[in-house]
């Protein structure tokens, strides 16, 4: 049986606050750290736990933070990823509302690790519950020197501030983020240098998703050995998947790592709503390309899932029954590319809303053959050839829909209607 | 809509002061600031970016680009209650479309729009993160999910 680390105590009300949550062991993690190990004992431990960014790229944690430590600049910043944007994610949101203190530790020990003295939350606009509750949480945690100027009497600073942002889905990208902390439009920034070494105000600064900062406490406490003997090798650990469509029983699950699509759907989600079929899976949200049927016994973590074609992103699955429309779910996947193109580069501006007219002539009815080879002769000039992932991820992922669901695209084109309705 | 008046263009002079220890540069201090101005004149007002603009030295044409770029900053007045109603894929395919349809049929209420009596106006979302109660809104503050039309007509009579 899986012990769950992250959403142990989710379903239990008291959590959120910080007696409920010291009730049930929170902060004994940070107590251990401070009072018994240095920074480098945890960034070694972190290391040998092999835990991967749980955001959707999946770099290895551990290793990031040993880049910031080692850079010689100060101050460094601790940046909390809670701008979950991409549609069909909704895994840190529990953690936010529910068990607030989880965060706030985890980023607490981090910041020791770092000898950061300042982090912030950047956490999603569409969230303001989430806001009222990490704002009161950190209160609490100042109020019993958990945060502060002399935590736990150890002479380590550290202070966490609450920055909204305000519906811009590109600011989940890391170095946009960063524009956006700064008071900018957010921005995606050239790469390298890397925010590790220049981060937020050219310092260096560690970005983290809500998720990352989740798993520390335990590994702290539990050891890096515990940790690694969940999941897979090269992705151990629990994960979060937040799953939504046509299942029974939707919602956000804890799994280990490696986990296959068909056990979350079938064991998990109580299989397809009203006894439809398995149509296509889009298995790490929206930008992730979709999966069809015949393979979701692929494996859910960061090594398996492209060897599949897709990848598995913030492990947001989106499931689809035969009465969806493949033409309209891309239609309105590339209406919400283009709304977010931050319109820096060329390619994407231009390129998602080429892609979302074309599909829309598809949709309604009025498009010749000749779209679609304009269509995928567009996306396959905007893939790899934008400045960051999201104009990159809007032309892959229409391109596997394209490749898997071809005669849907070309009924739709036919007869003028689509084929599942 | 509040109107602007002294007092509260220096409400917002000092939260936007008040603000300035928490980041490293005076433009830091930008999303919240208009955050703070859209809760006090209940939308950016040109007035209320001067105002940003005279406390932080950051030129107005700056922060207008960065009020625009974020989508949920209300750069014009808006209804007393705004719904923010989300369309995206999942909720797309639990009837989000629907919704649309019976908020223009019933409240005349079109997308970016307000009601002729002022009380709602619209917002189409790009995703809130309610995937898994699909479709889902937020109206105000507060967030509803698992919509039916039904369920939409008692929620908003709790908005007057």
């Amino acid at each position: 049986m899986f012990e769950k680390i992250i959403l142990k105590n989710i379903d239990d009300p008291h959590t959120a606050s910080i007696t409920g949550y010291m009730a049930v062991g929170g902060y004994k993690a940070l107590e251990q750290a401070v009072g018994e190990l240095t920074p480098r004992d945890i960034i070694d431990e972190i290391k040998s736990s092999g835990l991967r960014g749980r955001g959707g790229a999946g770099f290895p944690t551990g290793m990031k933070w040993q880049f910031a430590s080692l850079d010689p600049k100060f101050p460094k910043y601790l940046v909390c990823n809670a701008d979950e944007g991409e549609p069909g994610t909704f895994k840190d949101r529990p953690i936010l509302e529910h068990n607030p203190h989880l965060l706030i530790e985890g980023m607490i020990i981090s910041a020791y690790a770092l000898q950061s003295t300042r982090g912030y939350i950047y956490l999603r606009g569409e969230y303001p519950h989430a806001k009222k509750v990490l704002e009161r949480a950190i209160e609490e945690a100042l109020a019993k020197g958990y945060l502060g100027n002399d935590i736990l009497s150890k002479h380590f600073r550290f202070n966490i501030t609450v920055h909204s942002g305000a519906g811009a889905y590109i600011c989940g990208e890391e170095t946009a983020l960063l524009d956006s902390l700064e008071g900018r439009r957010g921005q995606p920034r050239l790469k390298p240098p890397f925010p590790v070494n220049s981060g937020l105000w050219g310092k260096p600064t560690i970005v983290n998703n809500v998720e990352t900062f989740a798993n520390i406490p335990y590994i702290v406490s539990h050891g890096a050995k515990a940790y690694s003997s969940i999941g897979v090798k090269d992705c151990p650990g629990p994960k979060l998947f937040s799953v939504s469509g046509r299942v029974n029983k939707p919602g956000v699950y804890e799994l280990p790592m490696g986990i296959s699509l068909r056990e979350i759907i079938y064991n998990h989600c109580g299989g397809i709503k009203d006894g439809g079929a398995l149509k296509g899976v889009i298995p790490g949200g929206i930008s992730t390309p979709i999966i069809a049927p015949e393979n979701i016994d692929c494996p859910m973590d960061y090594v398996h899932l492209p060897k599949y074609g897709s990848m598995l992103g913030s492990g947001a699955v989106i499931v689809f029954d035969d009465s969806v429309c493949i033409v309209k779910v891309y239609e309105r996947a590339m209406k919400f590319f283009e709304h977010e193109s931050c319109g820096k580069c060329t390619p994407c501006r231009e390129g998602t809303a080429w892609m979302r007219a074309i599909l829309e002539r598809i949709e309604r009815g009025d498009a010749s053959e000749r779209d679609l080879e304009t269509l995928h002769d567009v996306a396959e000039n905007v893939a790899g050839k934008t400045f960051c992932p999201l104009g990159d991820g809007a032309a892959g992922v229409l391109l596997a829909a394209m490749k898997i669901f071809r005669e849907e695209f070309e009924y739709h084109i036919k007869n003028k209607r689509c084929k599942a309705q | 809509m509040p109107q602007v008046t002294a007092d509260r263009l220096r409400l917002l002079r000092t939260t936007v002061c008040d603000l300035m220890g928490l980041y490293a540069s005076r433009q830091g201090v930008l999303l919240p600031s208009l955050s703070a101005a859209e809760e006090i004149f209940g939308f950016v007002s040109p007035e209320a970016i001067e105002e940003v603009s005279s406390v932080t030295g950051v030129p107005t044409a700056e922060i207008r680009g960065v009020a625009t770029f974020y989508a949920m900053y209300k750069t014009k007045p808006m209804g007393r209650h705004i719904i923010q109603l989300c369309t995206n894929v999942s909720c797309m395919i639990e009837g989000a479309y629907d919704l649309v349809a019976y908020l223009e049929e019933k409240y005349g209420l079109t997308p970016g729009g307000t009601t002729s009596d002022g009380r709602f106006s619209l917002i189409i979302m790009e995703c809130i993160g309610a995937c898994g109660t699909a479709p889902a809104m937020i109206l105000d503050t507060d967030s509803y999910d698992n919509l039916t039309k039904d369920r939409l007509d008692t929620v908003l009579e709790n908005y007057k």
